[in-house]
This record gives structure tokens, C-alpha cells and sequence, in this order.
């Protein structure tokens, strides 16, 4: 086999829970690549909505923003940004939504908002964006983050968007009807949360990833499964595909690749 | 009626010190050139109200010509932070930045509830969040006939919408094309708005029955400024600069470096400069 980096391994365990018949709401950046990486590979007919307004879009290399003109030129059609978060969005249309975050706790809140006090923030990060409904209007969340005790903390300084809130039923008790975060993608490992308590829990490691660095890289002490599986190694398919894609859009944006 | 006139004239007349000016565009069609304008006439203690406020803003920003903005993301997309932003915000510098942070439903719900003349959006959001806790703009309704709990923030009506568009036909209609974005909903809820175009034709020509057009009679002012989305894209003329987006990080992460940027390419420039990108940009892509 081919030797991989921890990102390869992370986007293409990204890639692999998308299904071929997902709608999937996509963000920028990691997630992204995962969403096309799926399309160029198992899920040809998946189809990808960016938040500019984009349905069915099938860019051949990656956006460095959310809308740029290969989204549009590649979409079934494109629509207002009322609309997208309107109908599409809010009105149940997504199978899956994508996303990452600065931080994430154990029940999967994202934080994309400020580290510190929101007042006086340490760092003051974008913001929510569409996260906060996409959280909770999507059918299910996949979430895709290298960790690191700075990111995977014990208690998230603002919640962005809602996770498994405090854990157990709190979404219900919400009136939130959708799954939230299902799955977890890291450099790592893959979470799963737990049946009951929706905390999430390692149900995957990555092939020549050790617990103990599960443990070290979380703010917070880690569960296992009581099986955990090893992450099948990328194919040399898979990370060609997901290479050519990189080379792709480094080519397009003009860096050298 | 729509007028033509140039794009100093156009901010001259339209876009007063402490106004709301809403400039929009999503990634696509922002109106660089009308915010340099804003700058180069400066305009002071603006709020700035945009879903996504990237290099537009942090220019403005950095110049002192805001005193708040009105956001939900906020950054250069796949890049990093805006440091100008930064630097309002956790320095106060050149002057303080009071900050009202939304998400992008609610942004794009109460630009459309402005334009159909609402008070204020309805709809589900902000479930478990932490935004209404520190936005007092954001409060709960219930459905009077469900009894369901929504969310509401006021309704978006700026005091001008400023936005750039592919074309203007001689009557002074104005057509958009591709990503659409909010800009019709910030128009149409704005008192007063100013269009940029690529170019004023006789006739639009053929297009579809269901094109997005802003009628004359929507719109106060256009000016042409052919490449005035630079290094935003206008679909159709010119691509995205996403290599201009990853040089301003360096450009903007120092208070020196960026003002002498904004002294050669801003102050000491007007709205022609943009067309040496378009030119050149429409060149690139053949």
C-alpha cells in the first residue's frame, strides 16, 4: 500500500459515509473535499448543495470560497440565498449535513464563534454562518476535524450549533427531530455516539493509530466502544482520486501544486 | 427611475455619514469598487450590515469608516482571519467595531422580510445555540396556530444597498446572473440603492423568461464600472482572484502594510483601475 498522510486518511473515512443517494449539504474546506471525493468515487449520484445557492453541483476542482463560478457553472441550477436556507434547508431537503468546527466537546456542539469570553474574546473566529440550522435542519450531521486537545475540549467556550446538547435526549426535549452528529471523522480515529447517552465514542481507529493516542489528542476522557474496528486503509484508487483533485485545484488557483 | 451617473456621483449623493449601508454579494459580484469609493469620499461611522463580510470590509474597517457591523460569517473564505476586523475588534483599532452577529438564515430571512415589508423574520433557527444569549436582536415567537417556538430577528431595512450586477439596459433595468445571493432582497429593502454594472447595453437580448432583473424604478443610481467586483468575479466577464485572496492576508496582517496599500491602490486610484482587471481577467480566461 501506498504510504498516506493522517488528512488523507481523515477525508477519504469522510468520504466513505456518504451514500449515493445523500443530499448533502456541503462547507468549505475539509468537508468539501471529502463531499466531491465521495462523488468521484462510490457516490456518482450524490448530490452536493453549497450554501451560495448551488444545487447538484459537480465542480472539478475544489472551491476556495463558498461560492465560486465552478459551483455555479457545474449546478443543476442555482438559486437565492433566501431560498436555499428557506426551502431547501429549512424545509427538510438535506440528507446530510457537513461540517467542521474550531472546537467540538463530547457531544459533538461545534464552536466557530470566539475562544474566550464572547465580550472580550482571546480569539474571535468567523462564526456560525449556516452551521447553527444546519445542525438542526439536516437529517443527520457528519462532522470532520483533526484533533487535538486544543480543538476536541472538555467544555466548549460558545456553542456555535447544537450537537447532542448535554447529552441523552436533550435534542428531543428540544423539539429537534433530526439525528444530529452521527459520525465524527478525525486524523485519529471515528466517533459514533453512544446509544444512550449520544456522547461520542471511538467506534474506529485509523490503521497504525494507537488508544493512547486517541486519549492524548482528547480534552476530555475518551470512551471506546465496546468493539473498536480498524479504519481500512485508503485504496490506491481512493487517494488518487483524491489526489488529482488537490493537483486539480492547486493548478486553478493558481499555486503551484 | 433609476439614474446614470458616475460612480462618484453616485456615492456623493446616496451614501451619508451614520447610514445603515448594506453591501452585498455572495463570494460572487461583490461591489469592490463602490467600497473603495465609500472610502476614497470618507464616510464615517457607518453600520455595516453583510452576510459574509470579507475583503470589502476589512478595507472599510481598517479606513475607520464603520462604527458596527451586522454579520454572520465573517473572514476570508479559505484563507483565514480579516486582521483589519481583528484589530477593531480586540484593539480598538483605528477605532472600536461593535459587533451584531447573526447565522445566515436569519441574515437572509430578514433581507427578505425587509423587502416584503415586514417588521421582522419568523423562522426555525438558533436551536441550542449560544447567539441568543449575547444578541438581544434575536427572540422567540410562538406560532399562534401550533403554538410552535420559532425564532425572530428584526427585519434588514438599510438605508442603502449597494451591489454590482453583470448589466444595465439603457432603460436602467439591471440583470444579475449566476450566484444570486441576497442582492435583490437588499435593494428591494434598502430606502435607496446604487448598481454597479460590467457594461449599460441598448437591449439585454435574449435570456430567460425567469431571469432575476431589478427594474428601473427598484434602483437609484448605476454606474457603469466594468471589473468593479475585483477580486470578487462577475459571471460571465471575469473569475474570481483567489490568488489576490490569499496575498491581502499578508497585505492586511500589518497596520503599515495595509495602509500603504490602501494609499496606491484606493486613495490614489479612482473606479477606472477596475477595468485593467476585467480586461485583464477576460484575457486570462480565453
Amino acid at each position: 500500500m501506498t504510504d498516506y498522510t493522517p488528512t488523507e486518511m481523515m477525508t477519504i473515512a469522510a468520504a466513505r459515509a456518504l451514500r449515493n443517494g445523500d443530499v448533502c449539504f456541503v462547507g468549505i474546506g475539509m468537508p468539501s473535499a471529502a463531499a466531491n471525493l465521495a462523488r468521484l468515487t462510490h457516490a456518482p449520484d450524490i448530490v452536493l448543495i453549497y450554501e451560495s445557492g448551488t444545487l447538484g453541483t459537480k465542480p472539478s476542482v475544489l472551491p476556495l470560497s463558498i461560492g465560486d463560478g465552478e459551483l455555479c457553472e457545474t449546478a443543476l441550477t442555482t438559486v437565492s440565498v433566501p431560498e436555499m436556507f428557506r426551502y431547501w434547508l429549512q424545509g427538510g431537503r438535506i440528507t446530510v449535513g457537513f461540517l467542521g468546527g474550531a472546537q467540538i466537546d463530547r457531544f459533538a456542539n461545534l464552536n466557530t464563534t470566539v475562544v474566550g469570553p464572547y465580550d472580550k474574546p482571546k480569539v474571535r473566529l468567523p462564526g456560525g454562518g449556516g452551521a447553527p440550522e444546519i445542525a438542526t435542519a439536516c437529517g443527520e450531521i457528519f462532522i470532520i476535524m483533526a484533533q487535538s486537545k486544543r480543538s476536541f475540549v472538555d467544555k466548549l467556550d460558545f456553542v456555535t450549533s447544537l450537537g447532542h446538547g448535554e447529552g441523552g435526549d436533550h435534542r428531543e426535549r428540544l423539539g429537534v427531530k433530526t439525528k444530529g452528529p452521527t459520525r465524527l471523522m478525525t486524523d485519529l480515529c471515528i466517533f459514533e455516539p453512544d446509544p444512550q447517552s449520544n456522547e461520542m465514542i471511538v467506534t474506529s481507529i485509523h490503521s497504525g493509530v494507537t488508544r493512547a493516542q486517541v486519549t492524548e489528542a482528547t480534552g476530555w476522557p475518551v470512551c471506546f466502544a465496546h468493539t473498536v474496528a480498524e479504519t481500512p486503509a485508503p485504496t490506491a484508487q481512493e487517494l488518487e482520486v483524491l489526489r488529482e483533485l488537490h493537483a486539480r485545484t492547486a493548478r486553478a488557483h493558481g499555486n503551484a501544486a | 427611475m433609476s439614474r446614470v451617473m458616475s460612480l462618484e456621483e453616485a456615492v456623493e449623493a446616496n451614501v451619508r455619514d451614520g447610514d445603515t449601508v448594506a453591501m452585498e454579494g455572495f463570494t460572487h459580484l461583490i461591489p469592490h469598487a463602490a467600497g473603495h469609493e465609500v472610502i476614497r469620499q470618507r464616510r464615517k461611522r457607518l453600520t455595516l450590515v453583510r452576510m459574509t463580510p470579507d475583503l470589502i470590509y476589512d478595507q472599510l474597517v481598517g479606513m475607520g469608516c464603520a462604527a458596527k457591523m451586522v454579520f454572520s460569517w465573517t473572514g476570508n473564505p479559505g484563507v483565514g482571519s480579516l486582521h483589519r476586523v481583528r484589530d477593531a475588534v480586540e484593539n480598538g483599532w483605528p477605532r472600536p467595531l461593535a459587533l451584531e452577529e447573526h447565522s445566515h438564515a436569519a441574515m437572509a430571512n430578514a433581507y427578505e422580510a425587509g423587502a416584503a415589508g415586514l417588521p421582522c423574520a419568523v423562522f426555525r433557527g438558533y436551536i441550542g445555540a449560544d447567539l441568543p444569549k449575547v444578541n438581544p436582536n434575536i427572540k422567540t415567537i410562538s406560532c399562534p396556530f401550533t403554538g410552535q417556538s420559532l425564532s425572530a430577528v428584526p427585519a434588514l431595512r438599510p438605508d442603502i444597498a449597494i451591489i454590482h450586477a453583470q448589466r444595465a439596459d439603457r432603460s436602467g433595468n439591471v440583470l444579475i446572473e449566476g450566484i444570486i445571493g441576497v442582492q435583490k432582497e437588499a435593494v428591494l429593502a434598502a430606502k435607496r440603492s446604487i448598481v454597479t454594472v460590467e457594461e449599460i447595453v441598448d437591449d439585454f437580448g435574449q435570456r430567460s423568461p425567469n431571469a432575476c432583473i431589478l427594474p428601473s424604478w427598484t434602483v437609484t443610481a448605476i454606474a457603469e464600472v466594468p471589473g468593479g467586483a475585483f477580486p470578487s468575479y462577475a459571471f460571465g466577464y471575469y473569475k474570481r482572484d483567489n490568488a489576490f485572496y490569499t496575498a491581502w492576508d499578508a497585505i492586511a496582517r500589518d497596520r503599515d502594510s495595509f495602509a500603504a496599500w490602501m494609499k496606491a491602490n484606493v486613495l490614489e486610484k479612482g473606479p477606472e483601475a477596475f477595468a485593467a482587471h476585467s480586461r485583464k481577467r477576460a484575457m486570462a480566461a480565453e
